[in-house]
């Protein structure tokens, strides 16, 4: 337990200061229960806020173009980026390259609201992740399963989603790492010391994480949901599956009608458990994006591999 | 109203059934707060669900996303007709936003149940998010409040009861028994502001019981 400078208890957070919990995990607890999608320009972004999206994600390409050009993706170029700021009132995120901190110190002093480092962009370094703890922004990473969700938290990381599989369309990699990730917590339930300080040794990571999650049977920061998903039932399923928000890149935009499936999966993932009212949001949607089925993708073209 | 500080005291878990407006945001957090505050809480996604609650509170989150849900829900009207019925209201953040008689970047509209103008991220993006000390006549020395991407009150209506400042910023605002904050009172495990509502919405039990 400790106090922040008014003697405030918060609940401690290994790694992370008494101010850092609330301002950074306060933060990313604010977009709970929303849907944060991906936009490439200020029209998409407007379109993004106006159906009801919590914060939109500016990005150059989505992760159904990045995989289609291929070549070496990068961070946004500011001046995209300054343009979704003007153009919304809501949080705007970007992405970084794994690794690349430089591009994080960039997208800092853009004073974008929340940095993704993300798989969906090449990585830059193959040893390390970027340090989030100096920065003061609040950085979101993506994981496959509990190991690697602890070790982007003590990097620093105020947010975690599940990696899925971006820009496919395919909800079944992000159902994957959410069931791997939800089972890892509870199998710590009760452990004793010696099984949890294995289990850190073994997950590269301090017990005190370790012991956290084992108490509290979740992880210390939000767990949001993303990669793959491209319908409002998709969405409904990982809220069902533990996620507490949802991101959702290509899904909207490169869909038949965005608006109409946007809305659609906003009030989705309010109702996400009631599905008389999910069965009405998703009639008549249009076409949704063309999926890929990820059991004939080569290893290389994977995403989700990315990182360490 | 009470001009002293309050306190929570060990009472019954049971006690006046407070809804939170559950559409987007830390409505999570809430409830824990109220609930350590020894109110029961129950979530609010549709007009039913108003029936029969003593308080409400609205969370923080952000307000387009609600105002769009308020009405697809259907919830606008019941929930302004719930905030300007005289039971107790607390708000925090975008639910600030909502009460506010007047909101500025972007111009949208809300239940004007509070005499304040507010202006959204009027603190600036995240990377100016903090915890500031408040400055305050009523609160214990020291009381300090977490601003995220805040709203910044830029007026105050003569009827409109300032309880805390930041700087020279109206930061807690009350009017009879609606109360809002530009900070987060719900993410510490006791905040003073949380006991001021959770009193507030006793005593209003505590008279109609009496009443009745």
């Amino acid at each position: 337990m400790t106090t922040n400078k008014n003697n405030h208890p918060v609940q401690h957070v290994p790694g992370f200061t008494a101010e850092e919990v609330v301002r950074k995990i306060g933060f990313c607890s604010q977009l709970k229960g929303g849907v944060i999608m991906d936009v490439v320009n200020d029209e998409q972004a407007r379109i993004a806020e106006e159906a009801g999206a919590c914060a939109v994600m500016a990005l150059e390409r989505v992760p159904a173009d990045i995989r289609k050009h291929g070549g070496v993706a990068r961070a946004s170029d500011p001046s995209m980026i300054k343009a979704i700021q003007k153009a919304v009132s809501i949080p705007v995120m970007a992405k970084v390259r794994i690794g690349h901190f430089v591009e994080a110190q960039i997208l800092e002093a853009l004073e974008v609201d929340c940095i993704d480092e993300s798989e969906v962009l090449t990585p830059a370094d193959e040893q390390f992740h970027v340090d989030k703890r100096v920065f003061k922004t609040p950085f979101v990473c993506g994981c496959r399963d509990l190991g690697e969700a602890l070790r982007r938290i003590h990097e620093g990381a105020a947010m975690i989603r599940t990696k899925g599989e971006a820009g496919t369309g395919n909800v079944v990699e992000a159902v994957r790492h959410l069931r791997a990730l939800m089972s890892q917590i509870r199998e710590l339930q009760g452990q004793d010391f010696r099984f949890l300080e294995k289990k850190a040794a073994e997950l590269r990571v301090p017990y005190d994480l370790v012991a956290w999650v084992a108490e509290n049977q979740k992880l210390p920061v939000p767990n949001f949901s993303a990669g793959g998903v491209a319908t409002p039932a998709d969405a409904a399923l990982m809220m069902q599956l533990g996620a507490e928000a949802v991101f959702v890149g290509s899904g909207v935009f490169k869909s038949g009608n965005p608006v109409q499936r946007a809305k659609a999966i906003v009030r989705a993932v309010l109702h996400f458990k009631e599905p008389m009212v999910l069965a009405e949001v998703s009639a008549g949607l249009g076409e949704p994006m063309v999926g890929i089925d990820i059991n004939v993708m080569p290893p290389s073209e994977r995403y989700a591999g990315r990182g360490i | 109203m009470s001009a002293t500080p309050v306190v929570v005291s060990d009472v019954d878990a049971v006690g006046p059934l407070t809804g939170v407006l559950a559409l987007q945001g830390d409505f999570a957090e809430h409830e824990a707060a109220l609930q350590r505050a020894q109110l029961p809480t129950r979530q609010i996604r549709s007009p039913l669900d108003l029936a029969g609650i003593k308080a409400l509170v609205l969370p923080g989150g952000e307000s387009t996303t609600m105002l769009r849900l308020l009405d697809i829900e259907g919830l606008w009207e019941p929930m302004s007709h719930a905030v300007h019925s005289g039971m107790p209201v607390f708000a925090t953040c975008a639910g600030m936003i909502l009460l506010a008689e007047r909101v500025e970047n972007p111009v949208q509209r809300s239940f004007g149940v509070l005499p304040i103008t507010v202006v959204r991220n009027g603190y600036g993006r995240q990377l100016h998010s903090g915890t500031f000390l408040l400055r305050s006549e009523i609160l214990p020395t020291g009381t300090t409040g977490t601003f995220i991407r805040a709203p910044r009150i830029t007026h105050t209506g003569p009827e409109c009861e300032v309880l805390a400042f930041r700087g020279d910023d109206p930061v807690l605002v009350q009017k009879g028994n609606v109360l809002a904050a530009c900070f987060h009172p719900e993410l510490v495990f006791s905040h003073v502001v949380i006991a001021r509502f959770a009193a507030m919405v006793r005593e209003q039990a505590d008279c109609f019981t009496a009443a009745g």
